[in-house]
């Protein structure tokens, strides 16, 4: 049996390219209507923001993953499960601190940067991708975490990796995590 | 891979975000807020058309540039065919270069209720792939005005008029 038109390899590129074209045309649009990098990044981020309210359910709904014990179960989730799905790339994760509530996912591959090679002259301060911070802020939010989701490096700007920093705010339900004695 | 389900999200904000910014445009403010999502779909259909593999590009006549909007370029964007297609033969009201390629099922308006409920809202989730139809069109070489229309969702009509230079 053949495989269905919309799976066959040109047409998959095809969709690809599209959300990435799409995101490409949005950042340039908005770099037209507001002058200030900070505009830009504030507005991306808010609609990740939107999107990542939204994506969690369409995520929980295809991915059936367990429910999380702690913050690293949770971010090897959205750097294994979750990227992968939708960006086709995994990134790797780092804990920042002891209390294991600071995380970074490095990026090594970015398709929404495929078709970019550098930032627009006199954007220095434009955090390209800034979407993926707020969907990633948006979807934990959905399900009831707060998080601080920022780039802390970019291979955009100069930098040798780019990596999303994201910072949990609240405990989990201590109960969550005491071991049984 | 990239999920279709992102653009479908990343469309749905872009167009909720250009409305936010001035929820009561006013006639003019509207159009321009059309044309801007429409300018975008453009230059998006532009790459796009520039992507495609040269094989699948070589076209004899007019209406096979247009059988190849409604088989493989809305299945490598929509997942699916482009419902029906009518040209000047079969529907003599049609001016010669005017096609109306129907779409029973628009994957961007299914998430709304179906229906005439939101009929004033589906031109704003149109106005995008009217952009990417030109721009893909523009690439293969050939100059047209695309616009939509909506009698019910999620049914939709793209109509196509080449225009001759």
């Amino acid at each position: 049996m053949s495989r269905p038109a919309h799976r066959r390899p040109e047409y998959r590129k095809i969709n690809k390219d599209l959300f990435v074209l799409t995101y490409g045309a949005l950042v340039a649009q908005l770099c037209k209507d507001y002058e200030k990098d900070e505009d830009v990044n504030k507005y991306l981020d808010k609609m990740g923001y939107g999107i990542g309210t939204r994506l969690v359910e369409d995520f929980l709904a295809r991915s059936c993953v367990r429910r999380c014990h702690s913050y690293s179960e949770i971010i090897d989730i959205i750097a294994q499960v979750a990227f992968k799905m939708y960006l086709g790339i995994t990134p790797s994760v780092t804990c920042n601190n002891s209390g294991r509530s600071e995380f970074s996912l490095i990026l090594d591959k970015n398709p929404l940067v495929e078709f970019v090679e550098e930032l627009p002259a006199g954007r220095s301060s434009l955090c390209y991708c800034n979407l993926l911070c707020g969907i990633i802020r948006g979807a934990l939010e959905m399900v009831h975490l707060a998080a601080d989701v920022t780039f802390l490096q970019d291979r955009l700007k100069g930098d040798s990796v780019t990596e999303i920093g994201i910072t949990f705010l609240k405990k989990l339900d201590e109960k969550k995590y005491r071991r049984k004695k | 891979m990239a999920d279709a389900v992102l653009f479908e999200f990343l469309h749905t904000e872009m167009v909720a975000e250009l409305w936010a910014r001035d929820p009561d445009p006013g006639p003019g403010g509207q159009k321009m807020n059309l044309s801007v999502l429409e300018g975008m779909g453009f230059r998006v259909g532009q790459a796009l058309g520039e992507r495609l593999p040269r094989e699948m590009l070589a076209f004899r006549e007019e209406l096979d540039v247009l059988k190849f909007l409604c088989k493989d370029l809305w299945v490598a964007v929509f997942q699916k065919q482009m419902d029906s297609l009518r040209t000047n033969h079969q529907a003599t009201s049609l001016p010669q270069g005017t096609y109306v390629l129907q779409d029973n099922s628009f994957p961007l308006l299914i998430r709304m209720a179906s229906g005439l409920q939101y009929l004033e809202e589906a031109p704003k989730f149109l106005a995008f792939t009217c952009g990417l139809l030109r721009g893909t069109l523009s690439t293969l070489g050939v100059k047209s005005l695309v616009t939509a229309s909506v009698a019910a969702l999620p049914t939709c009509k793209f109509q196509v008029v080449i225009q001759k230079s």
